[in-house]
């Protein structure tokens, strides 16, 4: 029988590193085909309505970059974080805060120039996003308190802050009887493309992923933060304040997630809603790791998770539940990190010697 | 006389790593009650060749006779079976645990339960047969690293080991415990066991091996009875060529005092006290070492210079200015650099560039400011400055710095800290784990320093280095300095017995 065994690569592969993504989506297609065919579907014929209902169409380009947006954003935020061995999971609930101060500051000042609007509920949006960010950095900058757990847990808090609004105290009297807040002055929504509902938050999301890459590539600040993602002790050495650098770090994560909310508020619902993200800020986590937090290759992956959610909606025509595109979601991941072992590692056939 | 059958005997052994012929083509044996030392410098391929008969490697190709029969090793256990133990520089022992728990820890004993008397008093005459006097109720922690290497032996000895190899035995010892291994080792040999050395000190080997087989790039390049050779030919066959010991030439006189360390305590990781009342001058254009065994408080005392760690009370003087509240930041910029012992995760940032590596210390400087970016091609041209500047060898800057061989990590490390024009330098352990080449390099660079009037403190762990490279040698124990000798006046002899806590005569620090 023939051996196998790992060496460890002198050099990270290049095409490695690309090829893994790649092939990571291709096996989730792979084993979706076994999971659609044991469920007793058609699997090419689910494979053909995801396809034309996510990139066959005008119409369907369009929603696949609607749905791609927030998670360019989301994918955005979390990057930033992981980029200092943050874990940052909290992008959902910095989401909904991000809509929450959105849509109460637009309602609350009322119809104006769009202007002054879309940047004063931008800055609302990043603000309370940064804050939701800023809680947990602090506690683990001041406390090595786990992040990830805080962040976790502030997703609820922030998810049924939102719930608790639109079924009290912010319902819309007009609503007739839907949980759903006030409906934003047109002046807070964001302009869309045509007639599609492709918003201007995709040229947001495209401005700031060039603006991180050029904060942490080519700055100061952005130094720092590659040096303490690699070693503390490094960075202490380096006289660089961790502790700061940690709280900036959520804070400009969570803001950015909370741009995320307040794009979806502004550019999509026009209100504040229950179930405003199916899940954005999880996906997200998804996104930046197959996209190895490069933030351009964040908006790419964006796209094709955008087109794998509204594909999912696409194929329940033919009868197949929504809840698929997860399991697609899920392999991928699971491919994907069972992939870092060949990019860290070679395989190799031994031959038993004679003798 | 009679044709003796080798213990041990390996013939044209050969492996392969990616890039690299560890072991190309070798032979070697070992007899019976032979002290066989494999001398090389690192990356020799002595480790991979030892490895290979503990079983923890697989050879490409070549074969192995133990007592004359081919044998096949398959793993640390099969090898322990043909009587083949090896010690690592890293013990393997359960530190909760009982010497006599840890020797029989994976043995096969076939009984259930254990007679726990009878297994001590065992282990006690078996130990003392072998010169060994040690408590087998004693628990691991209580036991200092030598007492901790008796046991590891004592292991493979009661598992009916033939051949011991032991890695790099002595780094972790003080002289007084080297002298105990050598009788052990010694009783071992006259009982007929193989013992094989890996080791690159040659003084070492001059003093205990019977036998040297020297290693380079993968081959063998000499070997023969220690009677018939000497240090001279040893280092020849080692590195190559001849290294000329650089000594500094004509010692400076010594200039005037710019760090004053006075009445320090500083406290260690787990709270303890790691340096205590310790004082020490330092002065412009001397080498001070600071011996002394490992865990005595030197790292913590580095850290405190640098900035690295709060002192709970006393001073650090610099050009009459106490500094000692001042961040790392502060210190560096007024000329205080330092070294740490932890090379690629606090004095070099992991998988980042060899040009950003560069900056570390730097990059706050308006120099490297272009507007509010970054000014990468002024970086990268210091960078290739830098790597030309103190020889370093690398392919590309861009490369992660964990690209780079220790010998060049460690001139990164130093080029980068000395082209910040330090007034003080201090280092911990620069010279840890290089081959001799290497430390000869970074050596010199210390003595360049020197020559510039800069002063100099070294964390040093070998005695010979401590008496070739320093001006003064501090002793540190148990977070304090017991003395401060000029090199010429002291004696290693002298040196360890201090190291070790011997009481010091007169005042509590000499002055000189």
């Amino acid at each position: 029988m023939p051996k196998f065994r790992l060496i460890r690569r002198e050099e990270n592969s290049t095409l490695v590193g690309l090829m893994t993504p790649i092939l990571s989506i291709i096996m989730a297609f792979v084993l979706g085909w076994l999971v659609l065919d044991l469920a007793g579907f058609n699997p090419a014929l689910v494979y053909r309505k995801m396809f034309s209902g996510s990139l066959g169409t005008y119409y369907a380009v369009s929603e696949t970059i609607v749905k791609a947006i927030p998670l360019m954003l989301a994918g955005l935020a979390v990057s930033l974080a992981f980029k200092m061995k943050l874990w940052n999971i909290g992008a959902e609930g910095q989401i909904y805060m991000g809509a929450f101060a959105a849509s109460g500051v637009a309602v609350a000042v009322g119809d104006g120039s769009p202007f002054l609007l879309i940047p004063l509920t931008m800055l609302a949006g990043f603000i309370a996003g940064a804050a939701w960010g800023f809680i947990p950095g602090m506690l683990r900058a001041y406390g090595q308190v786990n992040e990830t757990i805080i962040t976790l847990m502030l997703n609820y808090v922030a998810i049924y802050w939102v719930d608790y609004l639109v079924f009290g105290p912010w319902k819309d009297p007009k609503s007739m009887g839907f949980p759903l807040a006030p409906i934003l002055p047109s002046g807070a929504q964001l302009p869309v493309l045509g007639d599609s509902r492709v918003h201007l938050g995709l040229i947001f999301a495209l401005i700031i992923a060039v603006i991180i890459y050029i904060l942490i590539q080519h700055t100061r600040w952005g130094y720092e933060v590659r040096v303490l993602g690699e070693s503390q002790a490094a960075a202490r050495y380096a006289g660089i304040n961790v502790a700061k650098n940690i709280m900036l770090v959520m804070l400009i994560s969570g803001g950015i997630a909370g741009i995320a909310g307040m794009i979806e508020v502004s550019g999509i619902t026009h209100r504040l809603q229950q179930d405003l993200s199916p899940g954005y800020g999880y996906t997200a986590i998804i996104v930046a790791w197959l996209a190895r937090l490069n933030p351009f290759a964040i908006i790419l992956v964006a796209f094709l998770f955008g087109a794998l959610i509204v594909g999912g909606y696409a194929i329940q025509i033919v009868g197949v539940s929504f809840a698929i595109t997860q399991v697609f979601q899920g392999i991928v991941l699971f491919f994907l990190l069972a992939g870092e072992l060949f990019i860290k590692y070679r395989i190799i056939l031994i031959k038993e010697e004679a003798g | 006389m009679l044709k003796r059958i080798p213990a041990i005997e390996m013939s044209g052994i050969s492996k392969r790593f990616p890039g690299v012929s560890a072991n190309d083509n070798i032979n070697f044996k070992v007899y019976p009650g032979e002290i066989h030392a494999l001398l090389g410098e690192n990356g020799a391929g002595k480790s991979t060749l030892m490895s290979i008969l503990a079983g923890l490697y697989r050879p490409d190709s070549g074969k192995i006779k133990i007592k004359g029969e081919a044998v096949k090793l398959r793993s640390p256990g099969n090898a322990l079976e043909a009587g083949i133990g090896m010690i690592y520089q890293h013990f393997r022992l359960v530190s909760n645990f009982t010497i006599a728990e840890n020797i029989i820890l994976g043995t096969k004993n076939k009984k259930i339960g254990i007679n726990k008397e009878q297994i001590e008093s065992d282990i006690r005459s078996f130990s003392s047969s072998f010169g060994m006097e040690i408590n087998p109720a004693d628990k691991i922690y209580q036991l200092s690293l030598g007492e901790q290497q008796r046991v590891e032996i004592l292991k493979m000895l009661y598992r009916g080991c033939e051949i011991l190899i032991m890695d790099e035995p002595t780094t972790v010892l003080t002289p007084g415990e080297v002298k105990e291994l050598f009788k052990i080792l010694r009783t071992m040999a006259e009982q007929g066991k193989g013992v094989v050395l890996i080791t690159h000190k040659l003084d070492e080997v001059m003093e205990i091996a019977d036998y040297v087989t020297v290693l380079r790039s993968g081959k063998v390049v000499g070997d023969g009875q220690i009677s018939e050779l000497d240090k001279q030919s040893l280092t020849r066959m080692m590195v190559g060529r001849d290294i000329v010991h650089s000594q500094a030439e004509g010692k400076k006189q010594i200039g005037e005092l710019i760090l004053a360390v006075d009445n320090l305590n500083v406290k260690g990781v787990r709270g303890n006290r790691a340096v205590s009342n310790l004082s020490f001058n330092l002065y412009k254009g001397e080498i001070l070492a600071i011996a002394g065994v490992a865990g005595n408080g030197q790292k913590e005392l580095i850290e405190a210079i640098a900035g690295l760690r709060e002192i709970e009370s006393g001073s650090i003087e610099y050009e009459g200015e106490e500094i000692q509240h001042y961040n790392v930041k502060a210190r560096a910029v007024l000329g205080i650099r330092t070294v740490p012992e932890d090379r690629i995760g606090m004095g070099l940032v992991p998988n980042i560039s060899i040009m950003d590596n560069s900056i570390l210390r730097s990059y706050l400087q308006d120099e490297f400011k272009k507007g509010f970016l970054l000014d990468y091609p002024k970086i990268k041209e210091y960078a290739r400055q830098i790597i030309s500047d103190y020889n370093i060898v690398c392919s590309d800057i861009h490369h992660p710095v964990n690209y780079l061989s220790g010998g060049n990590l460690q001139k990164l490390l130093l080029g980068r800290e000395i082209d910040g024009n330090p007034r003080v330098l201090a280092a911990a352990y620069p010279v840890r784990g290089l081959d001799v080449a290497a430390s000869e390099d970074v050596y010199n660079l210390f003595f360049h320093e020197r020559e510039k009037g800069t002063a100099i403190l070294l964390i040093l762990e070998d005695l010979e280095d401590v008496f070739r490279i320093a001006d003064r040698v501090a002793v540190m124990y148990q977070g304090s300095i017991k003395k401060i000798l000029e090199v010429e006046n002291t004696s290693i002899d002298e040196i360890g017995s201090i190291m070790l806590g011997a009481e010091v005569m007169g005042e509590q620090y000499a002055e000189v």
